[in-house]
């Protein structure tokens, strides 16, 4: 079971500081694919960074610990306090743009290389990666290349083979198919699948496409604001939603033979800067109240395993027409 | 507007030189130049603050001269080379193809062409009488070409920028575009290399003098340091008539560095801010 | 009726490498499309990265120059040999939208000097119009003129500047508007917004769009037509739902397939993914017949001819 307790992340900029990841509090079995889904600038990436445990300046985590479920050499459990020991070979991270995380000057295969402690034998370490690649369908070619040669999405399944080489016990993918097309976009989502049925591994997954995320995910997570408003089994969430947000999420996504009527989220999430008060999607939610507007809801457990934080949790999946805010 | 720590100490000490060293001469009434004002070699005191050189000159008074005069060089050189430099190179950044590839010919060629032995053949046929508009244009027409090549590499990259498509899209001739669009990101390298021009300048002149390429008569830092080393001024003695001006030269430098790297780190923070 | 848009033999060949190991990479292939109607219309080009829809939008907005080829857009000759319409005059018939709104304003000016730029410049009005143009063109776009003044981009959320961008493109007036991926840089829950401004353009102020695309869930909401393209080269073009609801070409079909729903999982079947990009440019036959699942040896050598349908449509395949 991986533990996130009362995690608050916050960054330190020149305006001041602003809470990034508010109070999230989660239980989340291993051996599962979770979506995490929200808006740009819910939190989500945020949220991942601080499970890998790559909290730089301006990011800071003022609050709460992270167990991961697996124990280290010596038998204990690790947290966030040791995680970053474990980089590469208990946790691993895919992140979106390639070419930030790919070293421009040498061949992809010196790249795999360089991750290893320097007594291992470079050769042998070679073979198993050509060998892994060619198990993964990727063309081995790619390993001679530099990464200005290959295309943006051969990258990218170049970096889900580094992210999953070490067979880690956690991989951490954040929107690592946004940025290409859908034919490659399929080809990795199918690829994370098979390796984490074979590995077992557990694959945080941030999107901000719920199409994804129905496609792959077993359990979601959705974030507004900072926090946390729904989690649960993925089956369940689109088929009877708790949250109004979520509801409109997926009623947001046009598809194909449906001519119905749709309409995306209208509005913009609250600045994080102001000092919020109550239910923060209160101002654009169809079914706010005075309640909602004042008090903020706990994130609390609604149905067995299925937690949201909302007054009118049943209310969410009788919304038909989602109606359009202003 | 918070300025950093450097750009203040920067500003600081070059509003007391170019104040210092314009102002203060309406307070003198006595040519540092002429020879023999003065008895030699006096040592400094309070009628003279750095003392009387081998020629009877005031050391103090020269060198608030010799500052002011390398600054009014220094300026005047470094606007011509800035507008020579930033219009070539964004000319020939901008346009491309085969006006790029002359210009940049032409440019190259200056860059290539060693200043130092080709001044001091100038200088042997010269011999200490060139006026000082001579000596400007020549730091003109070598200073103008490295800072094209700059602007010009900004200026190509700038070009493929989206936005550059949206302006035209918007109507603008390519005139609208290189002062509207590329210049306002070109303009803080530009202000940096100005400020880095004058030290080049105040730098070349002074090495010009010293080795008598630049009129000697006319009070600039180089020029002190000539005569002082005409006149042996380390063996006999007179250490304010040869460190008055390096001091004077490094604080010069120092503020204009200050001022530069200070304005750049300012003007990135106030374009992350925007 | 009006010929809302004809490219004809349309070919951009992109020579890259140094001396030595020269590729050519044929971006635009014999590209044939038209479109007539008397209403205006949506056209989407949909494809991968590396299909030659952003190269055709290009083309199209004369930012590049095919290396062979003519195109007409509402009747005129916008590109190839004979008389061309000047700058201005072009401006005013046809408009881009760009992928990136961030990228498609500079950092340092305000978005509403674009605005007034194009009033002035393109659209010629008065410097007394001028502002009322563009409080009209904010609102068609669901945005207040007061808001959008003298800010600068950073101000505003992507949605938001693409909807300056959209407003900036319909001062003028054009008959089509060029939109290259216009929401792709949108989280997919906000695309929506801008995808139905697109139709109420069309439907009630009369423009025509491209809308280049990679998501045919999009592409299928709005287009009337579709040309769908790999490696160069369109694969199917004609009637948008026919062709949705009812694929031809095995690439057509692998991209439906591909599109991540809400309704049903996909098969865990492997799906040939393309290979080292200049390999695949360099093929003889069908680009496609390295994935195709129905490619036989004549694919590899034969250029597939287009063949027109009954219901209108071209699909190029040797099996259609």
């Amino acid at each position: 079971m991986i533990r996130l307790k009362n995690i608050q992340a916050t960054y330190t900029t020149v305006r001041g500081k602003v809470t990034a990841v508010d109070n999230v509090n989660l239980e989340i079995p291993e051996g599962i694919i979770l979506g995490i889904a929200g808006e740009s600038g819910c939190g989500k990436s945020t949220l991942l960074k601080v499970i890998y445990g790559n909290i730089d300046s301006p990011l800071a985590l003022e609050k709460g610990q992270i167990e991961y479920g697996f124990t280290d050499e010596h038998g204990t459990i690790v947290t966030s306090a040791n995680i970053r020991e474990h980089w590469f070979k208990g946790i691993s991270y895919i992140p979106q743009s390639s070419m930030s995380s790919l070293n421009p000057v040498t061949r992809i295969r010196q790249q795999f290389v360089d991750y290893l402690p320097a007594r291992a034998d470079k050769a042998a370490v070679l073979e198993a990666v050509r060998d892994y690649i060619q198990k993964l369908d990727l063309p081995v070619e790619a390993l001679d290349a530099y990464p200005h040669q290959l295309s943006g999405g051969m990258r990218q399944r170049i970096m889900v083979a580094m992210g999953t080489y070490f067979n880690p016990n956690i991989i951490l993918a954040d929107e690592p198919t946004t940025a290409l097309d859908v034919v490659v976009q399929k080809g990795i989502l199918l690829l994370l699948m098979d390796i984490q049925e074979e590995m077992k591994n557990t694959i945080f997954f941030v999107s901000h496409d719920m199409g994804v995320h129905f496609q792959i995910t077993h359990k979601m997570l959705i974030m507004y604001a900072a926090k946390v408003v729904e989690f649960g089994d993925s089956k369940v969430i689109f088929s009877e939603p708790l949250h109004p947000y979520t509801k409109m999420l997926i009623e947001s996504l046009p598809t194909i033979g449906d001519k119905h009527h749709r309409a995306g989220v209208s509005g913009r999430p609250p600045s994080l800067w102001e000092n919020l008060v109550g239910c923060r999607f209160a101002p654009r939610c169809p079914l706010a109240t005075e309640l909602c507007r004042t008090t903020e809801p706990a994130f609390r457990e609604f149905h067995p395993g299925h937690f949201v934080a909302c007054h009118h949790a049943e209310k969410a999946n009788q919304l038909d027409e989602v109606a359009i805010r202003a | 507007m918070t300025m950093n720590n450097r750009l203040r100490i920067g500003i600081t000490i070059l509003a007391i030189m170019v104040l210092g060293s314009f102002l203060l001469p309406f307070f003198n009434e006595v040519d540092p130049t002429k020879h023999g004002s003065y008895p030699k070699n006096l040592p400094a005191g309070s009628e003279h603050l750095l003392g009387t050189n081998s020629l009877g000159q005031d050391i103090f008074w020269w060198l608030v001269y010799a500052v002011r005069n390398s600054l009014i060089l220094g300026i005047a050189v470094s606007l011509f080379t800035i507008t020579l430099a930033g219009g070539v190179g964004l000319l020939a950044g901008y346009l491309g193809g085969i006006a790029d590839r002359i210009i940049m010919t032409l440019t190259d060629t200056i860059i290539a062409i060693p200043v130092f032995p080709i001044l001091i053949v100038l200088a042997s046929l010269v011999r200490g009488q060139t006026s000082f508009l001579i000596v400007g244009g020549i730091l003109v027409f070598f200073g103008w070409a490295w800072g094209a090549r700059r602007v010009r590499s900004m200026a190509l990259s700038l070009r493929e920028r989206e936005f550059i498509n949206m302006a035209k899209f918007s109507g603008a001739s390519t005139l609208d575009i290189v002062t509207k669009e590329v210049f306002p990101y070109v303009s803080a390298f530009m202000v940096v290399d100005f400020i880095n021009a004058i030290l080049w300048v105040i730098n070349t002149e002074a090495a010009l003098a010293v080795i008598g390429l630049s009129n000697i008569e006319i009070p600039t830092l180089g020029s002190i340091v000539y005569w002082a080393l005409s006149y042996n001024a380390m063996f006999t003695g007179q250490y304010l008539w040869i460190i008055g001006p390096v001091v004077a030269t490094v604080l010069l430098f120092l503020g204009l560095f200050l001022t530069s790297t200070g304005y750049n780190e300012l003007y990135a923070k106030r374009r992350g801010q925007l | 009726m009006t010929t809302i848009l004809k490219t004809t033999n349309l070919n951009k060949v992109y020579k890259l490498g140094g001396l030595l190991n020269r590729v050519r990479i044929n971006a635009l292939d014999e590209v044939n499309l038209t479109i007539e109607r008397d209403e205006p219309v949506i056209i989407s080009v949909v494809g991968e990265s590396g299909s030659g829809k952003t190269t055709l939008a290009k083309v199209i907005l004369r930012l590049v120059h095919p290396t062979s080829g003519s195109a007409i857009v509402y009747d005129k000759l916008i590109v190839g040999k004979g008389d061309k319409p000047s700058n201005v005059e072009f401006f005013n018939m046809v408009q881009p939208i760009f992928q990136n709104p961030f990228e498609a304003f500079s950092s340092h000016r305000a978005v509403d000097s674009y605005l007034a730029d194009t009033a002035v410049n393109v659209a010629q009005l008065q410097k007394t119009e001028v502002v009322a143009a563009m409080a009209e063109a904010l609102r068609l776009v669901g945005l207040d003129y007061q808001d959008v003044r003298g800010k600068y981009p950073n101000q505003f959320s992507g949605g938001e500047l693409q909807r300056v961008s959209i407003a900036r493109a319909l001062i003028p007036r054009p008959e089509i508007i060029i939109a290259d991926e216009p929401v792709s840089m949108i989280d997919a829950s906000l695309r929506m917004n801008i995808i139905n401004l697109f139709l109420s353009l069309k439907e009630e102020f009369k423009r025509s769009f491209l809308y280049i695309t990679h998501d045919l869930a999009t592409a299928y909401y709005i287009s009337d037509y579709i040309a769908v393209m790999y490696r160069g080269s369109i694969v199917e073009f004609g009637d948008a739902r026919k062709i949705l609801a009812d694929p031809q070409h095995p690439y057509t079909q692998l991209l439906l397939a591909s599109i991540p729903d809400t309704r049903t999982k996909w098969e865990r079947k492997k799906i040939a993914l393309s290979d080292i990009e200049a390999k695949e440019f360099g093929f003889t036959g069908c680009r496609f017949c390295n994935r195709c699942p129905i490619a036989e040896e004549m694919c590899k050598v034969e250029r597939p001819p287009a063949i027109k349908k009954e219901d209108g449509r071209d699909v190029y395949c040797h099996f259609a």
